[in-house]
């Protein structure tokens, strides 16, 4: 089980750092602050998850570091995101254009909606090529083609004069997955990538991401709210809840040891193979509208833990341990050191 | 002694382009048993939808026949048809789409009452009634379905399945669409609903732990046909299938050391298109375990007990398993 923290990597830079991410909507019912305050850092060939339910928070964090925030009305108000030491928030569009697709590039939840129904899936791989590398377009055509058998795709010379529609869901996604890789990019974030799959092609398309990322050193972060897909892909995790990081950890902890009462009683809500629960233990409530959260920490309402403190002042994220962090008052693993 | 939903050689054919067939059901016989949950799984596109409405009669069956407590229902006239389906509902994956945006939460509960000429005149009190069954209360009444989250509207959705007090209730999907947190309380609401009124339930889905928990038997569909049925027990602790069990292999458990150690997935491809499909297993191609008679042959249906069939050329000729040394 590789599952060790990254932590001790001492000296070695981060590809992604993001610091105080903040980003807000400006809508008529009000700010949305969809992005409040995210900490992240992700080192290369380490994949790193990003759970949560939907308004968590956890794609606009993806679309902020791939500047793609539609504005307006949305707004990244604070914060640096920083690829390889470099400040993405202070580039131009003309410069961000060279970044994605090249340094950091992104998969999506639905291959059919991100892949262009009018062209062929050849031209489409190979426009990366062309618009990144300077190919020409017979060079870019047969680099298409070996993209797609590496990804496993059976027939690639058939299939890349196919157009979209003539691909199964996963053969789509699999040709997203090349394009995203073409360049040997540092980062890759996919978000929900196998979420519109069927349970046995989830598998080898996840599979297929992973290994390739390791081939090529790149680091991966790894949007979901599928807790099953954390267990078999990432190496640390993020839990989000309102705009907010609640818990950080590797993965084992996180399974073994969470210490925010969101995590612990999303991981007991779970129907679970061979659990034989004749009831199960839900989180009771809803998740909170985004216009308007409470003063404390936007979990209260829902939280067993809360009390009086919970609901008038919002936590700050604290260490438990060297490579564990969580915000909350009360959480659920005796913290180690009391300063 | 017919079961509650007798389904025999239930087929669903779709003409497409230059006389092909699109065989989205194809000669499927199953039973379900009053007071019942039955789930039926299997991936995107493989007919479980259809099943569904067929069962309902939401679309007329190419062939075959749906007994509904005795009672052909694909051979009813439209008048008796329309008394029938006050025992017959249905709950969607979608509660966006499948209740009316123009239509206040008493309005949606109270028009299928009137549909049906149920409880006159105390149609409100039977709503609320309904609303708190759900755990919702009656200042939902005079809302809209867009004042409320997924997991409020997936009650209403099943609130007004149960507003003209059904027997039998076809659950397509009904917690797909809704957050993990908000999933548990909706499965724990069918589970109650089903226990205290005793409904039959043909519970659709392709996550198979949702099925474990609320099911008592499970029917696996690929590509239009039933290749395994069992007692939820015995499905998922001992399925014969290859599928079935290539199926649960798949599943993702949320716990990374038992992920981590798992051996690599043997299964490939995807499931292929129910266009003109060709004759043989339809698993064939994908099947780790394939011979040359399921190439050619359709699988026969091997009863291996009471509650488990299988149609596999595995078991072909045998009353037990394989794998059982002592065979009878």
């Amino acid at each position: 089980m590789k599952t060790s923290p990254n932590n001790e990597r001492t000296g070695e830079k981060p590809v992604l750092r993001v610091r105080d991410l903040r980003t807000h909507f400006f809508t008529g019912q009000g700010v949305v602050k969809a992005v409040d305050g995210v900490d992240l850092e992700i080192h290369q060939g380490e994949t790193l998850g990003i759970v949560g339910e939907s308004g968590s928070g956890k794609s606009v964090t993806a679309l902020s570091v791939m500047r793609l925030i539609a504005s307006p009305p949305g707004q990244i108000v604070s914060g640096s995101i920083e690829l390889g030491g470099e400040d993405l928030l202070i580039l131009d569009a003309a410069a961000m254009r060279h970044i994605r697709g090249r340094r950091i590039s992104m998969i999506f939840q639905d291959p059919l909606a991100s892949l262009n129904p009018v062209l062929r899936i050849g031209f489409q791989v190979g426009e990366i090529f062309r618009h990144h590398l300077g190919f020409d377009r017979g060079r870019a055509a047969s680099e298409a083609v070996r993209m797609l058998k590496a990804m496993d795709i059976p027939s690639p010379e058939m299939r890349a004069r196919a157009y979209p529609h003539q691909l199964s869901g996963g053969m789509r996604q699999r040709a997203m997955i090349a394009m995203a890789l073409s360049c040997k990019p540092e980062l890759l974030i996919a978000d929900e990538p196998t979420t519109a799959l069927d349970v046995t092609v989830q598998v080898q398309v996840l599979n297929l991401m992973k290994q390739a990322c390791r081939e090529q050193g790149t680091a991966m972060l790894l949007i979901t709210h599928d807790m099953g897909v954390v267990a078999h892909m990432c190496d640390r995790v993020a839990v989000m809840y309102a705009g907010r990081i609640v818990e950080y950890t590797d993965v084992t902890t996180l399974f073994e040891q969470p210490a925010h009462p969101y995590t612990a009683g999303l991981l007991q809500s779970l129907p679970r193979l061979g659990g034989n629960a004749r009831r199960l233990t839900p989180i009771e409530g809803q998740p909170p509208l985004l216009t308007r959260l409470p003063p404390g920490c936007a979990y209260a309402p829902r939280c067993p833990r809360a009390t009086e403190l919970c609901r008038t002042v919002s936590p700050e994220p604290t260490p438990l341990r060297a490579d564990h962090q969580v915000r909350c008052h009360f959480p659920l693993v005796a913290t180690s050191k009391a300063a | 002694m017919r079961d509650f939903v007798e389904v025999r050689d239930l087929c669903k054919h779709y003409p497409v382009a230059r006389g092909s067939l699109l065989k989205a059901v194809d000669g499927i016989s199953f039973s379900i048993r009053r007071g019942e949950v039955l789930g039926l799984v299997g991936e995107s596109g493989c007919g479980k939808s259809t099943v569904g409405r067929l069962l309902l009669r939401l679309m007329p069956p190419t062939s075959g026949s749906v007994h509904f407590d005795g009672v052909d229902i694909t051979a009813l006239p439209g008048d008796e048809m329309r008394r029938m389906r006050r025992r017959m509902q249905i709950v969607f994956q979608d509660p966006h789409s499948s209740l009316n945006p123009r239509m206040t939460v008493g309005e949606t509960l109270i028009f299928p009452m009137k549909v049906q000429h149920l409880h006159r005149g105390e149609e409100q009190a039977r709503a609320v009634d309904l609303l708190s069954r759900v755990g919702l209360n009656r200042s939902a009444m005079n809302r809209y379905p867009h004042e409320f989250s997924g997991g409020q509207l997936q009650r209403i959705g099943i609130a007004r399945a149960l507003a003209v007090e059904p027997d039998f209730i076809v659950a397509d999907e009904p917690v797909s669409s809704l957050d993990v947190s908000i999933q548990s309380q909706v499965l724990n609401l069918f589970k109650d609903l089903q226990e205290d009124l005793q409904l039959t339930i043909l519970f659709i889905s392709h996550n198979l732990s949702v099925v474990e928990f609320l099911c008592d038997r499970v029917a696996v569909l690929y590509m239009g046909k039933l290749v395994e049925v069992a007692s939820a027990k015995a499905l998922f602790r001992d399925c014969q299938h290859p599928y079935t069990q290539s199926l649960l292999a798949a599943i993702l458990l949320p716990d990374p050391a038992i992920e981590r150690s798992k051996p690599p997935l043997a299964l490939r491809g995807e499931i292929s298109t129910p266009i003109d499909p060709p004759p043989g297993c339809q698993f064939y191609a994908r099947c780790p375990y394939s011979m040359d008679v399921c190439q050619h042959n359709d699988p026969p249906i091997v009863r291996l007990d009471a509650e488990h069939e299988v149609a596999c050329w595995l078991h072909a000729g045998e009353a037990k398993v394989p794998a059982t040394p002592s065979r009878s």
